[in-house]
Formats: C-alpha cells, sequence, structure tokens
C-alpha cells in the first residue's frame, strides 16, 4: 500500500495545484505535498516494508536507497520554490506547480518499479513533465534548450524502449516466457539469450545513459540546465538523473546474472571516465556559471557509471554518491539561481564582486563548490574515496590515475568561474539587478540546509544508509 | 496470416523510402500517417482470437498515429506557413541511397541473428530495424523542426514493431502507456514547434544555435 501512497500522494497534490484558485498560495502545496512525502519515504527507510517480490511496484532495497535522497532533494527545492515564485509573479504558476508535483510522483513511480516496462513509461513521463518547466523563463533561449531536451531525450529513451523489447526477446528466445519484470528476468539468469542481452545493454546504455547525460550523450544538459529555473535545474541533476541511474543498475544487474558482467562492467568503466573527460575539457573551456554546474553534473555521472562499473564495492560507493552528489548539487544550483536572479547574467564576463551584493548565497555557493569538488569535509569526498578504494580492490590501477586526473581538472575548471563571479567590484548592471531581487531568507536557508546534510553525511553517515546501501547491493548482486 | 503480415511490414518499408525521398512535408508526413495506421492494424492480425482489449488498443493506435498526431502536425505546419525542407544536410538523393542500402543490410543482418522458428521467416525484425534507420537518417539529415519530429515518429514505429514481437506477453496496459506516453509527447512536441516559430521567426533548427559554448 505505502509503495503506492508515495506515487499518489504527489499526484493528488498536482491534481489539487491543478484547481487551485489562487496563484498566490498555489506554491504552498510544494512544501507541504513535499513534506509529507519525505516524511513517508524516511518512515520507510528506517523501517522498510516487506517486499513483495512479484510485484510490479515496490519500495525494495533499490528504491530504499536512492528515492529518499530525491524526496529530501525535492522537500528543500520546494521550500525555495515558494520565495521563487513570489519573485515570479507576473507569470501564472499554475502548470509550474502540478507539473513539479507531477515529477516527483513519477520519480518516486521510477525508483519503485520492478517492471522495464513501468519503468519506461516513468521515465519517459519524467521527461515530458519536465518541458514546461524547463522553458518557465520563457524567453527564446530557454525554447532552443528546450526543443534540444525533447529531441535528444525522446531520442535516447525511446532507444531505451527497443533495448527493454531486446531483453524480453532475450529471455522468449532463451525459452523463458518473455516476462519484463526485473525478478523474472534474474531469475533466468544464464538463460537468456546472450546476442539479445548484449543489444539490450548497448541500448539501454545509451538510452538511459541519454536521461542521465553521460558523454557523449549529454549535449542537452549544459543548455536545459543553463535556461532551466534554479529548483528545475535541480531536481534534473538530482532527481530524474537517479531514475535513469538505478535503471542502469537493475538492467546491469540481469545482464551480469546472464554471463555478460564483464562486459558491461568495462563499458561502464569506459562510458564513465569519458564522461568524466569530457567534462573537465568543457569545465576549463566555459564562463557561465549555470552551464557550469550542468558540466559538474555530467562529470558526477561519469563518476556514477565508473562507480557501478566496479563491482559491488564500487555499487556501494556509487549509491553513497547518489545522496552526496543530488543533495550538494541541489545547495549549488539553488545558489546559482539567487546570484543569477541578483546579477542579472550568467557569465564570468558580466558577473563580478556577487560576494558584495549576495553574501550569503556566494558563501553557500563557494562552501558548495568546495563540496562538489571533493574536498573533505563533505559527503562526496567520502563517496568519491570509496570509489576510488573500490577501483583499487578490482586492481584497476589505469582508471583511478584518470579517475584522479580528471578530478584535478575539474577543480580547476570550477574554482576558475566561482572565483570569477564572486570576487572582485561588482559591475553597475550587476548592483542594479541585486537590489530588485535581494536574498531573502528563505533563498538562504534551503541550500544551507542541503549543504548541512551532505557535511553530515560526509562527517558521520548514518548507519541506517549505510544498511539501506549494503542491502540494495545485496539486492544487485545475488549470492547464489 | 502471416504473409498478409510481411505484406503491411514491406509497406512500411516502402513508406520509410517515400519518406526520405519527399522534400514536400505533407508527403511526408501521410507516409508517417499511413506507416503508423499499417502498423497500428497489426495487433488484430497477430493476435490469433478476438480480443477486445487488444481491438480498443489497436484502434486508438491507428487513431493516434493515422489522424492526432498528423493533424497537430498539418496545423503546426500552416501556422509556419512553410510547405518545403529546401536545404536538408543530407540531400534526398543521398539519403534514399542510405535508406535503401540500409534496408538491404538489416535484411541480411537479421538472418544473421538469432530468432525463434516463428520470427524467422517474417519481416518484423528487418522492418523494425530499417524504420529505427529511416528514423535516424531523417532526425540528422533534415533541418526543419516538422520533418525531424516525423524522423521520431518513424523511428517510433519501427520500436512498436519490434515491441509486436513480445505481444503475447507484454501486458497491454504497458502498450496502452507506451501510447499515451508518445501522444502526449508528440503534443508537447506540437506546442514547441509553435512557440519557437514565435521566438524565432523560423521552424529551420539550424538557426537555433544561439546555446554553445
Amino acid at each position: 500500500m505505502k509503495p503506492y501512497l508515495l506515487i499518489a500522494l504527489p499526484l493528488a497534490g498536482a491534481v489539487v495545484a491543478a484547481f487551485w484558485p489562487s496563484d498566490r498560495t498555489r506554491p504552498w502545496l510544494l512544501p507541504v505535498v513535499g513534506a509529507l512525502h519525505a516524511a513517508l519515504c524516511i518512515w520507510m527507510l528506517i523501517c522498510p516494508p516487506p517486499l513483495q517480490h512479484d510485484a510490479w511496484l515496490a519500495f525494495d532495497p533499490l528504491a530504499r536507497a536512492v528515492l529518499p535522497a530525491v524526496s529530501l532533494l525535492f522537500l528543500v527545492c520546494a521550500a525555495y520554490g515558494v520565495p521563487y515564485l513570489r519573485t515570479r509573479v507576473e507569470r501564472p504558476n499554475r502548470v509550474f506547480v502540478a507539473l513539479l508535483l507531477t515529477m516527483l510522483g513519477l520519480m518516486s513511480a521510477g525508483h519503485q518499479a520492478r517492471h522495464l516496462g513501468l519503468l519506461w513509461i516513468a521515465t519517459e513521463g519524467v521527461t515530458l513533465a519536465a518541458i514546461p518547466l524547463l522553458h518557465f523563463t520563457g524567453t527564446p533561449h530557454a525554447f532552443e534548450a528546450t526543443w534540444k531536451y525533447l529531441l535528444v531525450g525522446g531520442t535516447g529513451i525511446a532507444l531505451s524502449l527497443l533495448g527493454s523489447f531486446c531483453l524480453g526477446y532475450a529471455s522468449l528466445h532463451g525459452g523463458g516466457n518473455g516476462d519484463l519484470t526485473f525478478t523474472t528476468l534474474m531469475q533466468q539468469g544464464a538463460g537468456l539469450s546472450r546476442p539479445w542481452v548484449l543489444t539490450a545493454w548497448v541500448l539501454v546504455l545509451v538510452g538511459y545513459g541519454t536521461k542521465m547525460g553521460l558523454a557523449p550523450m549529454h549535449t542537452w544538459k549544459p543548455d536545459a540546465y543553463g535556461e532551466a529555473p534554479g529548483i528545475v535545474g535541480a531536481l534534473l541533476a538530482g532527481g530524474v538523473t537517479t531514475v535513469a541511474f538505478t535503471a542502469i543498475l537493475r538492467v546491469h544487474a540481469v545482464v551480469a546474472l546472464a554471463g555478460d558482467g564483464a562486459i558491461a562492467d568495462r563499458t561502464l568503466l569506459a562510458i564513465g571516465l569519458f564522461s568524466m573527460l569530457i567534462a573537465a575539457l568543457f569545465l576549463l573551456g566555459t564562463r557561465d556559471f549555470k552551464r557550469m554546474l550542468a558540466y559538474s553534473s555530467v562529470e558526477h555521472m561519469g563518476i556514477l557509471a565508473v562507480g557501478a562499473g566496479l563491482g559491488a564495492a564500487g555499487v556501494w560507493a556509487a549509491l553513497f554518491h547518489v545522496w552526496a552528489n543530488s543533495l550538494t548539487k541541489g545547495a549549488l544550483f539553488l545558489s546559482a539561481g539567487t546570484i543569477r536572479r541578483a546579477a542579472g547574467a550568467r557569465t564570468m564576463d558580466e558577473v563580478r564582486g556577487m560576494s558584495a551584493l549576495t553574501p550569503y548565497s556566494a558563501a553557500i555557493f563557494v562552501a558548495g563548490m568546495f563540496a562538489v569538488t571533493a574536498c573533505p569535509p563533505f559527503g562526496p569526498f567520502f563517496s568519491e574515496l570509496s570509489v576510488i578504494r573500490a577501483a583499487f580492490e578490482a586492481k584497476h590501477y589505469w582508471a583511478a590515475a584518470m579517475f584522479l586526473g580528471c578530478l584535478l581538472f575539474v577543480f580547476f575548471g570550477i574554482t576558475r568561474v566561482v572565483f570569477a563571479i564572486v570576487d572582485g567590484r561588482p559591475h553597475a548592471r550587476n548592483i542594479e539587478t541585486s537590489r530588485r531581487y535581494a536574498e531573502t531568507l528563505g533563498t538562504i536557508l534551503p541550500p544551507l540546509v542541503l549543504l548541512g546534510i551532505s557535511l553530515w553525511l560526509g562527517i558521520s553517515t548514518p548507519s541506517v544508509l549505510r544498511t539501506a546501501w549494503t542491502e540494495a547491493v545485496a539486492q544487485l548482486f545475488p549470492t547464489p | 496470416m502471416n504473409s498478409m503480415v510481411n505484406l503491411l511490414i514491406g509497406l512500411a518499408m516502402g513508406l520509410n523510402l517515400i519518406a526520405l525521398a519527399s522534400s514536400r512535408l505533407p508527403a511526408l508526413i501521410t507516409a508517417m500517417a499511413v506507416q503508423g495506421m499499417a502498423l497500428g492494424a497489426m495487433p488484430l492480425l497477430l493476435e490469433h482470437h478476438f480480443d477486445w482489449m487488444v481491438s480498443l488498443v489497436a484502434v486508438c493506435t491507428i487513431a493516434g498515429k493515422g489522424f492526432v498526431i498528423p493533424y497537430l502536425l498539418r496545423r503546426a505546419m500552416r501556422a509556419a506557413n512553410i510547405e518545403r525542407d529546401m536545404e536538408p544536410t543530407i540531400g534526398y538523393v543521398p539519403s534514399l541511397l542510405l535508406g535503401a542500402g540500409g534496408t538491404i543490410a538489416v535484411v541480411a543482418m537479421a538472418r544473421a541473428l538469432p530468432l525463434l522458428p516463428e520470427h524467422a521467416g517474417s519481416l518484423m525484425v528487418p522492418g523494425a530495424l530499417a524504420s529505427v534507420l529511416t528514423g535516424f537518417v531523417l532526425l540528422i539529415g533534415r533541418t526543419k523542426a516538422i520533418s525531424q519530429v516525423c524522423g521520431y515518429l518513424i523511428l517510433e514505429n519501427g520500436i512498436y514493431l519490434f515491441g509486436l514481437l513480445l505481444i503475447h506477453v507484454t501486458p497491454l496496459f504497458v502498450e496502452a502507456g507506451i501510447l499515451l506516453d508518445l501522444t502526449v509527447g508528440v503534443f508537447v512536441i506540437g506546442i514547441i514547434v509553435d512557440r519557437i516559430q514565435r521566438a524565432f521567426d523560423t521552424l529551420d533548427t539550424r538557426k537555433l544555435t544561439t546555446l554553445h559554448e
């Protein structure tokens, strides 16, 4: 019952939002529904409900290991959404609020889906729900970004459907009944037809990899994150990408049991390191601080893929990194949104001296920058350390070396942009717009809370999370 | 039964080539719509006995792909006042050659793929792959937003055809969900195309290059 409630609650909230009469009070639905969802999610994290193995939707160990992070991120973004939408009174927010809640419902469905078809429907639904959110600002640039997101994301997601069908055919050809639930596919294991499993793996990796934003399928990401409001960017980078990542983890488990685990691991390592490399190179060149966040997200998706390709210890580290990255990236997106509004521009050439105009948001942005570039004692440092440890244990020394090299370049790239916009004397134009869009307690607290959770994750990772990740790993790597 | 199915898939493969060769957008939309209807009718032929759920999904597919989606696209086309995709990045003759060569290649490749005996003689796998390929050529090789959407839909038709291999085992509500997502997707695309037309005063996607490093 409870797994369905996690989906139904936000969707019901979306319906209420669609019919809510007042633009002024409607945004409050976001934190209310977000708080209920987060409370339910954390309750289920601490006391997991019994698992029905043949259920199509269930709060299984993998969902338990990831979904609470998304729910927390949503709650904080929702709290930021209220003051954000107050600065945008000239635009009706009916569609915006309703679709944000729809997105939460569909993300919950995607995380809990144990059937490939259902997983696809949820992921495609999230993709579509995000579209009106991306062009909320209504500028020509926003429409251009939306078009690219739609076309690249749509093609990618179509390929993952083809991959899902191939996996079904692998089961059929191997003598199974073609059932697309993960439980049945994993039970059939070595009985699946190998050539079709490999075809399915490639298509699923490309398809859901596009949704995650792994290079070279990441091209929609800088445009979309650059143009979207900060709160949408945070949810795309920390929520939607994790749906795609868990999809890849679930299919990877099937492929490994079918006997092609080594090939799957190698492709994940290669695509992960390539993403990190591409992100590092573009970070050294970009001058726009919102596009910088997108490339940083490509880098972190690369880290997740590398982790997923390193066996059980690596997957554990990747699940840790999902939490660390989602929450830290959320803090960066939200503070960047505040800075962007106050400055009225987004590039190093037009923005300067924001530490004088938005001192708190700038401080959070700088602290978040250190967190996301894996400086101790924040969460990402420890999760990335676990990935490196897993790489050494698996004797992938070259991969670990390349991983560290990319992190170094990423650090150079990000600090270059961040300090350029925070330091110095502000331009006259920045001062003028910052008077209109001053930072308030409502826009300072949410990113601060996220940064606090990231710090907490790093200093003392709660044991309930450690057990949740260990159990998720046990689900993905069942011992015969 | 099998020959009827193969006939419809053969028709779909022919329509792929028409879509690749035509520079006029109405012809492209019609080719896409007829293909969608031909493939939409296939579940009725594949299912051995009458099932009202299958018929319902088939009727919805035919209505959606044959009438609703083309109607939306034609309306967008009229609003933007364009009839032709004049400057494709891959010319019409090269795309036709690519399509024809690709079709021959996938037919040859399908023989090498491990298939169940009941699918070995059918054109389902090569037909699906040929449509996916055609979709990609259109997505890459055309510059107008509407032709790219048609490319996306032809790609989707190919995936739908592949999905029919699993028709006896995939629950229908999954099929229905996929169809719903697709229709909503095209509806959303229609809105975005309209907004792009208003914002940029063109549907030439080569003009959408203001965002870059």
